[in-house]
């Protein structure tokens, strides 16, 4: 057996931002490819598979973007650690291939001065050709070639044009047995920079005259999307319209994976008699696996809509006119998008925080991405509004409980501003990062490649934050089940379970927020999604089915509680890290399960500090 | 050839300016990366300087103002060379430009 059939040859694709990178891998790999995490950091790493015409077998990774080998980010820090071999649990490429966006040679042909420094063998991808020759942009292949000592092909990844000559070249290099030279590479300094742009600009000069038909489709373009006015308005616009295609494409189905998940589970309980098993299968593993399924189609259609924007070129203007307005808080402008995603629901916020490529900033954005108003919350909010807030006009066409519903809102989107304010003072004393920005040239979206993607984040969410949130439903199912209640017995059977005694165990803690023991139990299970707590708190005050009897549980709750108890318990949820997927995300995204603690923490506290004030303002006020 | 340009030449000359004092529809030259500001950056001002040389802004590049941002005419959108790039003013004091007369 020759040496190539017993490991594939390794191929990286390295290069800057926006070059097209990913549709090139995906042209090469087609569907071998798999997805998952470098060790240790949270940086995505994908390889694909190919077998060459010749029968080698070659395995591709797809580098993050960077401009530089010398790392800033922690995705730029894996590129330049797989260039350098230095990465743990990976071996040096074989092979390194630097993409090149045709049209734009300038900073790729430093970042290729650096890899020629390196000393692998290269080869250099010229992508978006077509659009350089449509451009009448000329390249001198053959001067360049000799310039740059490797050899070049010309691609058009969308279009598949170029893969196999790219394969073939590829292959070539391995079967020649071309060596790696020494490395010589280290950290340039600035005056190293300069005089690499200095030989980028030489070799420009040489072998690339500049296009007759030079792109004016971004200009035109950016003259109304970056319009300090029009651009804002349009961004308003764009992100009003994704919000309304969340609740309206993702409502339907998400109901039906409920259901259908509910009505399978039950279907499957007739055929096992009754007991522990049969509820640990029904109400733990069933209900478990419908409360991660049912995040999906919020995650699908949001991710849709960022993806198509990131890929058109939209999500760096997005961030541009955020920036300002985000930066009061001391948040990067590209923070905007995660937390927008939050409103919907704070899971695909914080996997959205990976376009942040600072990690101040990015766990900034992750750690406050949960105080906007979720989707969950809804459910909650509408009962306590609609059993103590009266539905009375106050003023020309405001409702007071209307108004009680926006200023739950504003509170969530204001305590996130002062909270990202303080993390920055606290943790980062206040330190603020560079930004600079790439604003890339427009693009139509490949349709192939936002499906490949959409479909890359769906397997990210039910593989490995499944993985955490599945046993987290189970252990709150565990614990508000066991143990079962005696026979002849009275109360609700959650009374005399674990949840049961942790709630009135714990709720001498609770009565100075004006929280009597019924609520502290139906916190528990609660936890395993924020809207549960309705059906938690039916199954404590004993209303059968509560979600769709909201009126009966209402008047209950009415009659139960006080005004300022019910307002203390609105205040609870604004903060409260009442969601087990969330904190479940949170882990895999930060890869720590300190930050998730700092989390759960800060957000307890203030759900505390929060209930007590409101409770007790409420008493003084005679709402006691 | 940076070193070259002493303080006093880059406060009389009437077109040389800081890139973060230029506004939109500002067009010229680079003609100087410097990292002496004060500025706090949160990286040192020779990361920042490298930072910027990375980012195309870099001694005898063209550029040019295309956009700013809404509150407090921040943050600035530049044409530089081939390509376009987003940064705050605040980070854009350490580049020295030579403005084109308009």
């Amino acid at each position: 057996m020759s040496e190539a059939a017993i490991r594939p040859a390794r191929v990286a694709l390295v290069g800057n931002p926006n070059t097209g990178k990913t549709a090139l891998f995906n042209a090469l790999t087609g569907s071998r490819q798999k997805v998952a995490n470098y060790a240790g950091v949270t940086v995505e790493r994908k390889e694909g598979f190919i077998t060459t015409p010749g029968g080698r077998s070659l395995s591709v990774l797809d580098l993050p973007g960077t401009y530089s080998l010398r790392a800033r980010s922690p995705d730029e820090a894996v590129t330049r650690d797989a260039v350098l071999g230095r990465l743990e649990g990976e071996a040096e490429p074989d092979v390194v291939v630097a993409v090149a966006d045709a049209t734009n040679l300038r900073l790729v042909l430093r970042l290729i001065l650096e890899l020629k420094a390196v000393g692998r063998p290269m080869v250099l991808a010229l992508n978006m050709y077509d659009i350089a020759q449509r451009q009448g942009l000329r390249i001198d292949l053959e001067g360049l070639q000799r310039e740059l000592g490797c050899p070049i092909v010309t691609t058009v990844a969308t279009r598949k044009r170029g893969i196999a000559e790219l394969t073939a070249k590829v292959d070539e290099l391995i079967a020649s047995g071309a060596l790696s030279t020494e490395n010589v590479w280290h950290e340039p300094s600035a005056a190293e920079i300069r005089g690499a742009h200095r030989e980028a600009q030489r070799i420009l000069k040489a072998h690339v005259r500049p296009p007759e038909r030079p792109d004016t489709f971004t200009a035109r373009v950016d003259a109304v999307l970056l319009h300090p006015v029009s651009g804002l308005l349009i961004l308003g616009a764009l992100m009003f319209l994704v919000f309304q295609a969340v609740f309206t494409w993702a409502g339907p189905p998400a109901d039906a994976i409920e259901a259908g998940v509910g009505w399978l589970g039950v279907q499957v309980g007739t055929l096992l008699p009754d007991g522990l098993v049969k509820s640990l299968i029904v109400d733990g593993l069933f209900a478990g696996v419908g409360q991660v399924l049912v995040f999906l189609p919020q995650i699908l259609v949001l991710f849709f809509f960022i993806i198509l924007l990131e890929d058109f070129g939209y999500m760096a203007r997005a961030a541009f006119l955020m920036d300002r307005i985000m930066g009061v808080a001391g948040l990067h402008g590209r923070a905007f998008i995660p937390l927008f995603s939050s409103f919907a629901c704070a899971i695909p916020g914080i996997m959205a925080a990976r376009v942040i490529d600072q990690k101040r900033d990015r766990m900034t954005t992750i750690l406050v991405a949960p105080l906007m108003t979720c989707s969950a919350r809804i459910p909650v909010y509408t009962l306590i509004i609609g059993a103590f807030i009266p539905d009375r006009t106050v003023g020309p066409g405001f409702n007071l409980q209307g108004l009680v519903m926006f200023g739950l809102f504003a509170s969530g989107v204001i305590s996130a501003l002062i909270v990202s304010f303080v993390i920055r003072k606290l943790f980062w004393r206040g330190a603020v990062e560079p930004f600079l920005m790439e604003l890339p040239t427009y693009k139509v979206p490949s349709f192939e490649s936002v499906v490949r993607n959409l479909l890359q984040r769906a397997q990210i969410f039910l593989n490995r934050a499944g993985r955490i949130i599945l046993p987290l439903m189970i252990a709150v199912w565990a614990l508000s089940a066991f143990p079962g209640p005696p026979p002849g017995a009275t109360q609700p059977a959650i009374d005399y379970s674990f949840a049961g005694m942790i709630g009135h165990a714990i709720q001498p803690l609770f009565a100075p927020i004006g929280f009597n023991w019924q609520m502290v139990v139906a916190l528990i299970p609660g936890f395993a999604a924020r809207e549960v707590a309705v059906a938690a708190l039916g199954t404590v005050y004993a209303v059968g089915d509560a979600e769709n009897n909201a009126a009966a549980l209402g008047t209950q709750l009415a009659n139960a509680w006080s005004l300022a108890t019910g307002l203390s318990f609105l205040a609870w949820y604004i903060f409260a890290p009442q969601c087990a997927a969330t904190l479940g995300v949170m882990k895999r995204e930060t890869n720590s399960w300190g930050w998730t603690a700092v989390m759960f923490g800060y957000m307890v506290t203030l759900a505390y500090l929060a209930s007590f004030l409101v409770y007790h303002g409420a008493v003084a006020l005679g709402w006691g | 050839m940076h070193e070259m340009l002493a303080d006093e030449a880059l406060a009389t000359d009437a077109s040389l300016t800081r890139l973060s004092h230029a506004g939109p529809g500002d067009r010229g030259v680079i003609v100087d990366v410097r990292a002496d500001h004060a500025n706090e950056h949160g990286v040192d001002v020779h990361e920042l300087e490298r930072r910027l040389l990375e980012f195309g802004f870099v001694e005898g590049a063209s550029f040019e103002i295309i956009h700013q941002g809404l509150i407090g005419a921040d943050p600035i959108a530049v044409r530089l060379d081939d390509m376009r790039v987003a940064l705050r003013r605040r980070d854009a004091e350490d580049v020295w430009v030579r403005l084109e007369s308009k």
